[in-house]
């Protein structure tokens, strides 16, 4: 079953088509990676699906939902859920707080009730405080939980934000670059988590990455933008031989390299 | 790297302060010791003076220390009910002047408090917030007097009785009016933000001041005199245990004290609780990055209309009281310089936290009210008395300028406010050294 489908998505900026008429369907339980040259249009796509760009052309169904006029928070709160490409934690709050930040749409005690302290209030901040730390432990923070988050080394910046973006329950995660800036030791448990992610947790992952091992070895499926257009898609077997794609990354006249995994 | 920077001088002396205090019966026996010593002191000197102001600022101190030592819980509430709820109105028996003082500080800490859930959680630069102070003012200045009659004509005023009915009318009316102002000014940030505020804070006053035709509705630039006090019903019991007869101003001074008291409590309950709620740490979510915010489905128009209306709410309330205390408001009370006045005590006591805005508001209003003037007038004392000060020099005139220095020698040396939010401390030291977060995400 197709959890997201997004068709014919063209966005515009200026005279600069970011995205050009690009089609993805992403099944339920999938792992998903979109890649393509710096520029290539595939964080303006994620704007897009999340709500931050409104498409100046075609239509984004999730979980069966069209979700074209949503507010990014009304997409979120539908369990649509993205981690940046330039982390944008909540610095200066705990690792805690960042996490419970992010549980804000499972929270609903009304103004009063916080006010009075009521006992639903209580047992519905220790719920949350509960789940939070679960998610900690989940990506190995949950014993830096009082420190600030801009404190926190690189590495950690990262699962903090995938820790956020699953306190909402997500049923999509999309994640935007989840290994940038990380050496091979942190990339492979980065691997490990967006697998666990899916196999232990069953959110649906799409990811932008450069880290091709990392794409080959994980996805299930993979779509490769260039210049804003979608240009293939298939399996890594398919998208290794594309001699497309192999141009696209390495220019023009390397495509009779093909079987050569572009690096 | 920023956990192992070297602390700013002023906490690290706390911290080994506090530290050592917290240790064994050390703690306890030198709290009750100083608190028996300013009490005594405060007592046997009740005269209005220099001495006695500092007095007074030591005896306040006692709060501050309290708070930031490491005893008992039960210890810290005897020992401020003691301060503020037996000694200090005793005190206002002998000299009423400080009474005045410590319940108009009071009132400012409310606002500031009100203010810093805007400015201080969310994040919002309000720079017109002294508007819903006044409207507060107002509603209960007109309903309360003849005035009404001038509105709506063969009206009359409210019994006095209906003043704590108006508290609550106060606290609705100014959340409302917090509201209507967030409206406008939601797509703003920053500057323009502070601008649009500053000119809404404007408008009121200016309203305020030209509302007396062609209906009369706030009597214009002449104000709003004879407003009515609220009825005390315990005013036998009051005499009963007062230690000499009170007339009925002392009582109201009393009465404004502990009332005012009561409503800074529970409004530090108030915010504290919001603080550490959903809705607070939405606020702050906001304030560190509203995309950010967005992306945990936070809904941004909704949480910071909400900071609009909760932070007005505080001062509609006060308002309320204001008037009922003061008998007389015109538009002048409510201008500018006093929501400035009221940002100052927020950002030099520590933007965002509680303690500090409540230390904030207390310092600027003693310095407003106290330290400033009394310096003026020991240094005009000191020149008819010979000391070579130019004649033209008017020490009056300097106490605005002296407030604005100490203002800037604070920003420079301390930006974060006398007692930052533990999460705040930090970050204005640091971001000199550190790489912003554009350039690092760029280099990814
Ligand atoms: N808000 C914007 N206004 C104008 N142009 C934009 C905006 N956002 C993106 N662009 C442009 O759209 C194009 C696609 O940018 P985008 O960030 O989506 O690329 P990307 O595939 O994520 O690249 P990278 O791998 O470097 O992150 C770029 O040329 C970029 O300059
Ligand atoms: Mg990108």
């Amino acid at each position: 079953m197709a959890l997201l489908e997004a068709t014919n998505i063209t966005k515009i900026f200026g005279g600069l088509t970011a995205v050009n008429d690009v089609t993805l369907t992403i099944e339920q339980g999938s792992i998903v990676s979109v890649i393509g040259p710096n520029g290539a249009g595939k964080t303006t796509f994620f704007n897009i699906l999340t709500g931050i760009y409104k498409p100046d052309k075609g239509d984004v169904i999730f979980d069966g939902k069209p979700i074209g006029g949503l507010r990014p928070d009304q997409i979120a709160a539908l369990g649509m859920r993205r981690t940046f490409q330039n982390i944008r934690l909540f610095h200066n709050m705990t690792v805690l707080e960042n996490v419970l930040v992010g549980m804000h749409t499972h929270l609903h005690a009304p103004i009063w009730n916080i006010i009075m302290r009521s006992p639903s209030l209580r047992r519905e901040e220790g719920r949350a405080r509960d789940r939070s730390r679960e998610l900690l432990r989940f990506v190995s923070l949950d014993n830096k939980r009082d420190e600030l988050a801009k404190n926190l080394p690189y590495g950690d910046q990262r699962r903090l934000e995938i820790a956020r973006a699953l306190a909402g329950d997500p049923k999509l995660i999309l994640l935007d670059e989840p290994t940038a800036g990380m050496n091979p030791n942190e990339t492979m448990d980065a691997t490990n988590l967006i697998r666990r992610l899916r196999d232990q947790l069953g959110v649906t992952v799409v990811l932008i990455e450069h880290d091709m091992r990392l794409v080959m070895t994980i996805s299930e499926r993979i779509s490769v933008l260039d210049y804003g257009t979608k240009i293939a898609e298939g399996d890594g077997q398919v998208i290794r031989s594309n001699p497309r794609v192999i141009e696209a990354y390495l220019g023009k006249g390397a495509a009779g390299m093909a079987g050569h995994p572009p690096a | 790297m920023a956990t192992s920077s070297p602390q700013t001088g002023g906490t690290g002396a706390w911290d080994r302060l506090s530290g050592l205090l917290g240790r064994g019966p050390g703690g306890y026996a030198f709290l009750s010791l100083y608190l028996l010593i300013t009490s005594l002191t405060l007592l046997l000197n009740p005269r209005t003076s220099l001495l006695t102001d500092v007095i007074f600022i030591l005896f306040l101190l006692l709060l501050l220390i309290v708070y930031r030592t490491r005893v008992h819980i039960g210890f810290k509430v005897a020992l401020g009910v003691i301060a503020l709820g037996v000694v200090l109105p005793y005190f206002g028996t002998l000299n009423p002047y400080y009474i005045d003082v410590a319940t108009q500080a009071g009132i400012y800490v409310a606002l500031a408090l009100g203010l810093n859930v805007v400015v201080g959680f969310a994040g919002l630069l309000d720079l017109g917030y002294v508007a819903f102070y006044a409207v507060g003012a107002y509603i209960w200045s007109i309903f309360s007097t003849p005035q009404i009659g001038a509105m709506i004509s063969g009206a009359v005023p409210v019994p006095n009785v209906w003043f704590y009915g108006f508290i609550l009318v106060g606290l609705m009316i100014g959340g409302a009016f917090g509201v209507l102002l967030g409206l406008p000014v939601l797509r703003l940030r920053g500057d323009y933000l502070a601008i649009v505020t500053l000119g809404f804070g404007e408008v009121i006053r200016v309203l305020a001041e030209n509302l007396d035709k062609p209906i009369n509705i706030t009597n214009g630039a002449q104000g709003i005199k004879d407003i009515a006090r609220p009825p005390i019903f315990f005013s036998g019991a009051l005499r009963a245990i007062g230690l000499r007869q009170l007339d009925d101003n002392q009582l109201y001074q009393f009465f404004f004290y502990f009332m005012v008291l009561v409503i800074v409590l529970i409004t530090v309950m108030i915010v504290g609780r919001l603080k550490n709620s959903r809705i607070g740490r939405a606020w702050t979510a906001i304030r560190e990055d509203e995309t950010a915010a967005i992306a945990q489905g936070i809904p941004l128009v909704r949480m910071k209309l909400m900071a609009f209306g909760v932070g007005a709410s505080f001062a509609g309330t006060m308002g309320v009281v204001f008037a009922a205390k003061q008998l007389f408001i015109n538009p002048p009370t409510f201008d500018l310089l006093t929501s400035i006045s009221i940002l100052s005590m927020v950002i030099l006591g520590g933007l965002g936290n509680i303690p500090g805005v409540i230390l904030g508001a207390v310092l600027v209003t003693l310095l407003n009210l106290q330290i400033l003037p009394r310096i003026a007038e020991i240094l005009r004392s000191a020149k008819s008395a010979g000391v070579p000060i130019p004649q033209s020099f008017d020490p009056t005139q300097y106490q605005r300028l002296l407030f604005g220095l100490l203002l800037i020698l604070m920003m420079i040396f301390r930006p974060e406010g006398i007692l930052p939010e533990d999460r705040r401390r930090q970050e204005l030291h640091e971001d000199e050294d550190e790489p912003s977060e554009e350039s690092a995400g760029a280099t990814a």
